[in-house]
């Protein structure tokens, strides 16, 4: 072990020097709690649903299923936070708006239609453009009248769930079962993994892709920077920034999708309560500066799953309900905390300090 | 029309919030109701409604719709209604209504506390205040009556029923509403008891803040570890499907003829129906039809009656999955 870790040595100084050290140590830690406490907890097994189509059960698959949303989301409030320095706080709202308008398309005005009226992917077109809308409207906000982003923001965070309960006339729809538009939330016939795990990883893969292919990211980072030099340089600001916001919006549709597949009905009050702190508390998680500038988007991602990883293993080990949000805020405190560049170099400051007598101490062998 | 209307409050409420004025959105409809009061020329009674945001839930959304349709022009009405879930901008609202000097205040609080005040200046100012879905801690003399449904006796007809079924041992998934709300309170508050009484285990105990998905999270999480149960208790419809959904995903049988007993409040109209069709076990009623009680008792004082009874409890029922019938659900669905 020892020989190998002075043969590695250069490479976990330069993971303890990257950002993906936080959330890493953090789900190891959440990964040896858990083995400690109950090694059962990681057990994957077979099964079978009630329609009798073979699904795999277990924690881990229940973390990877439920965490999706917010993996997704991460990726567009990484953008916007690197871009903007600001955070989006309608993103739970603005998932209500287009999973009420998807619902619509859907049900075409009936509440309780037998058959849904319209294919899937029409009305998972008409959520991307409503959700991108609510974007574009929070970018222009942003972008082009400098207002703060998260008082941009609040305007659709407060009136969001009240456009969503107006599209459908304040009703419930309520999508049949045997339509077959639970597999976006559950499981497509045949395939044991749930749905949602496959349509976070095609985000992912296309957000990397992107950003290996396309000069979005130095973009991004450049205006989060320095606005003016990057303007210098020949970028439009205004339009960088309004591009995240809209970029987002694709981001709240797709999550949008999956959770109004989870049940197949909306709860306009409820959906997505307070996901938008979950996707910021994911960036912060991801030890990214939520003032904006350089950004890493695999961490926020991590972050997102890290985050899963604890709701579920405080649900499993039954929290009390009154002390369920304590516990979080303590974690994420230590978390957040940790992961702060101050923090961090103050970190590494001292594990320098910490290392140098020893070299001192050979100057002075000689 | 009226989801234009629905939508400019939200819009409403926004604007308001911003310029961090608490409007509550009276004022958009007091300037309607003065002309109506002109063509009728005379008597008509004014009352002020403080409501929570009917997108609030289905029980709520029914609440509304009966108190727009009792208190109407057609019945010798001019109401105001004022919307939040905000207690602060709800005792803006009813301040504004109590200057505007109307006869009748109607709330429904969105907290218990803070409420003395107000209710006070009310009496002052010779404004009748009705409590209505929610009773507030303020002394009773500052209202003269208050149509609220008995939390407690919800939890306790569901818990009877759930003794009744008899069954050999008492595995239970409790899934509670928001903490610290009076559903949620009268809910938990039977079971725990019958809980200690009875021997029974509560597999898990877990807030899902009213939230389909969460009640759906907290049951996978049950599956998973392996546990076994067999009744789910959950204080609304809504989590009642989400955990239903995650039986459903993990093969797990459920109501009628199932494995699983399932519980659910406040009749929905498709949860009467989960019912109906043996999915569901069981759904507890939270009666939102106050405004014709409501109506009686301003009746009563205006032909200079007294109100026999300081708190009116609404009457509420259960839908079994053995004696459902379609005239019920048709009755009684909201």
């Amino acid at each position: 072990m020892t020989i190998e870790k002075n043969q590695d040595d250069s490479f976990f100084r330069k993971l303890l020097h990257s950002q993906m050290i936080i959330p890493i140590a953090a789900l190891l830690a959440l990964v040896v709690f858990n083995l400690i406490a109950d090694p059962s907890f990681f057990a994957i097994s077979m099964g079978q649903d009630s329609a009798g189509n073979p699904v795999l059960s277990g924690q881990l698959i229940s973390i990877l299923n439920n965490g999706s949303e917010l993996a997704i989301l991460a990726i567009g409030m990484t953008l916007v936070t690197a871009a903007t320095g600001g955070q989006d706080i309608s993103v739970g709202a603005t998932i209500a708006v287009a999973g009420s308008a998807m619902l619509a398309v859907l049900c075409g005005g009936n509440m309780r239609p037998e058959a849904i009226t319209t294919p899937f992917i029409v009305a998972f077109i008409v959520g991307v453009l409503v959700a991108m809308l609510c974007g574009a409207f929070n970018g222009v906000m942003v972008a082009v009248f400098k207002v703060q982003p998260m008082v941009a923001t609040l305007i659709l965070y407060t009136a969001g769930r009240s456009i969503a309960a107006w599209i459908n006339n304040n009703a419930l729809p309520i999508i049949p079962t045997d339509s077959g538009f639970g597999i976006f939330g559950g499981f497509i016939p045949g395939i044991p993994i749930p749905t949602p795990v496959f349509i976070a990883a095609a985000c992912i893969v296309v957000i990397f892709l992107v950003l290996k292919f396309t000069s979005l990211g130095l973009y991004v980072q450049s205006v989060g920077i320095n606005e003016r030099a990057a303007r210098l340089n020949g970028l439009n600001p205004t339009f960088i920034k309004w591009l995240t916001f809209v970029i987002l919006g694709v981001c709240v549709a797709v999550a949008a999708l999956i959770k109004v597949s989870r049940i197949s009905t909306i709860n306009y009050q409820t959906i997505a309560a307070d996901i938008e702190m979950d996707a910021i508390l994911a960036v912060a998680l991801g030890g990214n500066a939520l003032s904006g500038g350089k950004f890493n988007m695999g961490s926020s991602i991590l972050g997102a799953y890290v985050i899963q990883f604890l709701t579920t293993t405080l649900y499993k080990f039954n929290v009390a309900s009154a002390a369920l949000p304590a516990y979080k805020a303590v974690v994420v405190i230590l978390l957040v905390v940790l992961s702060a560049p101050i923090v961090r170099n103050k970190l590494s400051a001292l594990w320098k300090k910490f290392r140098s007598p020893k070299q001192t101490e050979v100057e002075v062998a000689k | 029309m009226i989801s234009r209307r629905n939508f400019l409050k939200g819009a409403g409420l926004a604007g308001g919030t911003l310029a961090l004025v608490g409007c509550g959105g009276g004022g958009g409809a007091a300037t309607t109701d003065d002309g109506g009061s002109e063509s009728t020329g005379g008597e008509l009674i004014s009352v002020g409604i403080i409501n929570n945001d009917p997108n609030e839930s289905g029980y709520r959304t029914a609440n509304d719709k009966d108190m727009k349709e009792t208190f109407t022009e057609e019945n010798g009405f001019a109401a105001e209604f004022a919307y939040s879930m905000k207690n602060e901008e709800q005792i803006a609202s009813a301040q504004q209504f109590i200057q505007n000097g109307v006869k009748y205040l109607l709330v429904s609080a969105a907290d218990t506390a803070g409420w003395d005040t107000p209710l006070q200046d009310a009496k002052d100012a010779g404004t009748q205040t009705i409590l209505f879905d929610r009773v507030v801690d303020a002394d009773e003399s500052l209202y003269v009556a208050a149509v609220v449904s008995d939390m407690d006796a919800e939890g306790q007809t569901a818990v009877d029923w759930l003794t009744d079924q008899g069954l050999d041992e008492y595995n239970i998934i409790h899934i509670q509403g928001v903490m610290g709300s009076a559903a949620q309170v009268g809910r938990t508050g039977a079971l725990d008891e019958a809980v200690a009484a009875n021997g029974w285990n509560l597999v898990v105990q877990q807030t899902a803040d009213w939230n389909a998905e969460t009640a759906q999270q907290i049951t996978q999480s049950v599956i998973d570890s392996g546990q076994s149960f067999n009744v789910i208790y959950a204080e609304n419809d809504d989590m009642a499907k989400g955990a239903v959904a995650a039986l459903d995903a993990a093969g797990i049988t459920h109501g009628k003829d199932g494995d699983v007993i399932i519980m659910g409040f406040d009749h929905n109209t498709w949860a009467l129906e989960e019912v109906m069709a043996g999915r569901w076990n069981y759904d507890g009623q939270c009666n939102p039809y106050q405004a014709s009680t409501i109506l009686d008792i301003i009746n009563t004082l205006e032909s200079g009656g007294e109100v026999a009874e300081k708190t009116v409890i609404m009457e509420e029922g259960y839908a079994d999955c053995d004696t459902i019938t379609q005239e019920y659900i048709d009755e009684n669905g909201i």
